[in-house]
């Protein structure tokens, strides 16, 4: 049947074509204006009723007044050159005076080493760059092989840091007291520390978790449950007033040391949880497979089950680790000087005392935070697409 | 494999005892358990040593020695000159409870608004939420506290140009004074008005709860509730003839008297507290928003339900339940970091033990050991609370 016959039509009517039924579809007629157009795309996402036409209006006016402040006292009133407080005073000539970027170029070594000897700089910056090398070949889930990354990074790495940074004579590498170090150097290895520890003592937690063995699981839930029960400052303050009453007296700890023994327990117990996590998502055939084909325990997890469960905890393992990294902050509390310690101790500074100058300090240290938070937290995110993408089918 | 189809069923299979489980396991034990001791026995031993001969007294014989300093914010009464570290301890624990309670309750506002608004249509609304969570999130908490204290309240007029707010309240960087009530006689009978208002409140929704389930008639709970906790307190206020009266702050050339004052280090943490946990809060709140699946709404409009109804009876209670769980740890997370207010100089727990006791007895071990024991009671009692409360909204399945 073609679309111009029907049942009903006539015998004799057959080859004259019927004129008053249409052979062709009807192009779509175009959409009413009120839905199609940037008018009607505003009224959907900015005026539908009443409530939203005035929280569009409140935030509209709130954006006209803070960012165009915001702008001035970040660029056209800001200050980019000088030495010292004069530049950023208030005068007569300079009755406005926004951010005080001067400042922040003239401390900026400061902020990133320290006091760390000025001659042994380039050190750091060797640490740096190390580190960046295995992080980018640790991350990267396509880099070529990733184990000797992971060698790399979990057992060459520290003692590469640890000589570069602490120094060894016999290298020619003069010893820098830990008293010295500070700014971005010392929130880093702080963080590194804090990651490189953590996560294989937390992956010992979570297996002694969901051991078999009784002392094994205790041991883990006491520990775990307590760490996660404190706040992370009485940890850094057991760290570093009780650890020195725990150990006899010619083994005393540095106080860098203490902080980063208090981050790592720390940051283990979080790590444990996340880590079990992981474990506990795995369906129990994968241990029933591996222990049918004949694997003892050690085997089963290297080979199995730790390899798929850390796989799907990459984006929690990154997310516990930029919450060790905004904590790191507090190391302040036992004496030492991280990067946030620095700006604070540079902002009272009276060489730089003016009025804007903490503000800016503040302003640059929520940069350097927020560049490197939301990075991960990116990487973490783009990784849980990829998992996502995987699992499709 | 010939040996062991040789054997009666029964039999056991001989193994070596390297390789029986129950064996290794047991040694395994048996050495975790000596190691760990050997360590606690060593760091006693040490700690002992170390205590004799630094000189430092151990035991809680601090306890009822004077404290002799003084605390800037105290909910109990206490004196600098009579006051025993006891009560200064007392003191502390109060003002962290303070603090972390009413920053529950603000983060909560706080968060359930943002979550819901980043969920919103309204591009404005939507993208002022995410950058909110964004930049908040990326951001160290002890940044934000330093920044509201030095560079907010701190930089707040002095005292002589203080900002005039409504209702006789004046804003300085030595806080916020507000008037405070003073309550006249039989004023009692107001607050014994509210609390049989609560009573009565419950009693009527279990009421109107049975009578629904029976009848399927439904009572107008939300009004009956307003009468009772608000409306009851305010006619026996009226009727007794307003038994209330303000003490407004006098601003004085140098200092403003009377009233109440907000410490600026309170304000300072709690600022703090709120937006941070909201934050995160609000993330929570629009998983658990999102994990309800699109066919609830649908169905709940096919079966003739309003959209706001919709969202009161089909959506909010399934996405309670999994927001309960993560919300739980955000309120953790915020009673645990109230012990920042160390940085900002509110005298919360860790700051008056930690701090100052620490300073003035030098008995590590019992000043620290207090204060975990205090945060992990709170920790565990607020978990073991919030999971009872789980598992009764938990989907019950049959």
């Amino acid at each position: 049947m073609t679309a111009t016959e029907f049942p009903g039509t006539p015998m004799s009517r057959r080859d004259e074509p019927v004129r008053f039924v249409r052979d062709t579809t009807v192009g779509a007629a175009p959409p009413p204006s009120s839905v199609v157009g940037p008018w009607a795309w505003m009224r959907e996402h900015l005026f539908t009723g009443p409530v939203n036409i005035a929280m569009t209006f409140i935030l509209l006016a709130l954006f006209l007044w803070v960012v165009p402040g915001l702008v001035r006292f970040l660029f056209i009133d800001a200050v980019w050159s000088g030495v010292d407080r004069e530049s950023c005073i208030i005068t007569e000539q300079r009755p406005v005076v926004g951010a005080c970027w001067a400042f922040i170029r003239d401390r900026a070594a400061y902020f990133t080493y320290g006091s760390y000897p000025l001659p042994e700089r380039w050190r750091v910056d060797v640490f740096f760059a190390l580190l960046a090398i295995g992080v980018v070949w640790l991350l990267k889930l396509d880099a070529p092989r990733r184990d000797l990354g992971a060698f790399y990074f979990f057992i060459v790495l520290p003692i590469a840091s640890y000589v570069l940074l602490v120094g060894l004579p016999i290298l020619g590498l003069p010893i820098v007291e830990t008293n010295l170090w500070g700014g971005i150097l010392v929130t880093i290895v702080c963080s590194a520390v804090g990651i490189v520890v953590s996560l294989p003592l937390g992956i010992l937690l979570a297996l002694g978790r969901r051991s078999s063995m009784p002392a094994a699981r205790l041991f883990s839930v006491v520990f775990i449950e307590f760490v996660r029960g404190v706040p992370l400052i009485t940890v850094l303050f057991m760290a570093s007033v009780m650890l020195p009453l725990f150990v006899p007296d010619y083994l005393q700890p540095d106080k860098l040391l203490r902080a980063l023994v208090g981050i790592a327990l720390f940051a283990a117990a979080y790590m444990a949880e996340v880590v079990r996590a992981g474990l506990q998502a795995l369906p129990k055939g994968q241990y029933e497979g591996a222990m049918s084909l004949g694997l003892n325990y050690g085997q089963m997890m290297r080979l199995i089950i730790l390899p798929q469960a850390l796989k799907v905890t990459i984006p929690n393992i990154v997310n516990t680790y930029i919450g060790l990294f905004k904590d790191t902050t507090l190391v302040v509390i036992v004496g030492i000087f991280d990067f946030l310690k620095t700006i604070e101790a540079a902002r009272i500074d009276p060489r730089w005392g003016a009025p804007t100058v903490s503000a800016t300090g503040y302003v640059y240290a929520a940069i350097f935070y927020f560049i490197c938070c939301y990075l991960m937290s990116r990487y973490a995110r783009s990784v849980e697409a990829r998992l996502a993408q995987a699992d499709k089918r | 494999m010939s040996q062991v189809q040789s054997g009666l069923p029964s039999e056991k299979p001989r193994v070596s005892p390297i390789n029986d489980p129950r064996v290794r396991s047991f040694v395994f034990q048996a050495v975790l358990v000596a190691v760990i001791g050997f360590m606690f026995y060593e760091a006693f031993v040490n700690a002992r040593e170390n205590l004799e001969r630094q000189k430092i007294a151990s035991g809680l014989g601090f306890w009822d020695n004077t404290a002799g300093f003084p605390i800037s914010q105290s909910l109990i009464a206490y004196s600098e000159a009579t006051s025993t570290y006891g009560q200064a301890f007392w003191v502390g624990l109060l003002n962290t409870l303070l603090v972390a309670v009413i920053g529950i309750i603000l983060a909560t506002l706080l968060g359930f608004v943002v979550g819901v608004a980043r969920l919103s249509k309204n591009i404005l609304v939507a993208g002022t939420a995410r950058w909110y969570v964004e930049v908040i999130r990326n951001l160290p908490l002890l940044l934000q506290l330093l920044f509201w204290y030095n560079a907010v309240l701190k930089a707040l007029p002095s005292v002589r140009d203080s900002a005039r707010l409504p209702f006789g309240t004046y804003l300085n960087n030595r806080g916020m004074f507000m008037p405070s009530p003073i309550t006249g006689e039989r004023f009692e009978l107001v607050t014994f008005a509210f609390l049989a208002g609560i009573v009565g409140t419950v009693i009527y929704r279990r009421w109107a709860r049975k009578r629904q389930e029976a009848t399927g008639q439904q009572s107008p709970v939300g009004l009956v509730t307003l009468g009772l906790v608000l409306g009851l307190p305010l006619i026996v206020f009226f009727g007794i003839g307003m038994p209330l009266t303000f003490e407004y702050p006098a601003a004085g050339r140098f200092n403003i008297s009377g009233g109440m004052v907000v410490q600026p280090e309170f304000l300072a943490l709690l600022f703090g507290l709120v937006i941070y946990t909201g934050a995160f809060i609000a993330e929570v709140v629009r998983a658990g928003i999102m994990a309800v699946s699109r066919g609830q709404t649908e169905a709940a409009y096919a079966l003739g339900l309003r959209p706001n109804m919709t969202t009161k009876l089909i959506i909010i209670p399934q996405a309670l339940r999994v927001i309960i769980p993560p919300l739980t740890s955000q309120y953790l997370n915020l009673t645990k970091n109230s012990s920042l207010a160390v940085f900002v100089g509110y005298p919360d727990l860790a700051n008056v033990f930690t701090g100052t006791v620490l300073n003035q007895t030098g008995q590590a071990i019992e000043v620290v050991g207090i204060t975990m024991l205090v945060y992990l009671t709170i920790s565990l009692s607020t978990s073991t609370f919030m999971n009872w409360y789980n598992q009764r909204k938990a989907l019950v399945e049959r």
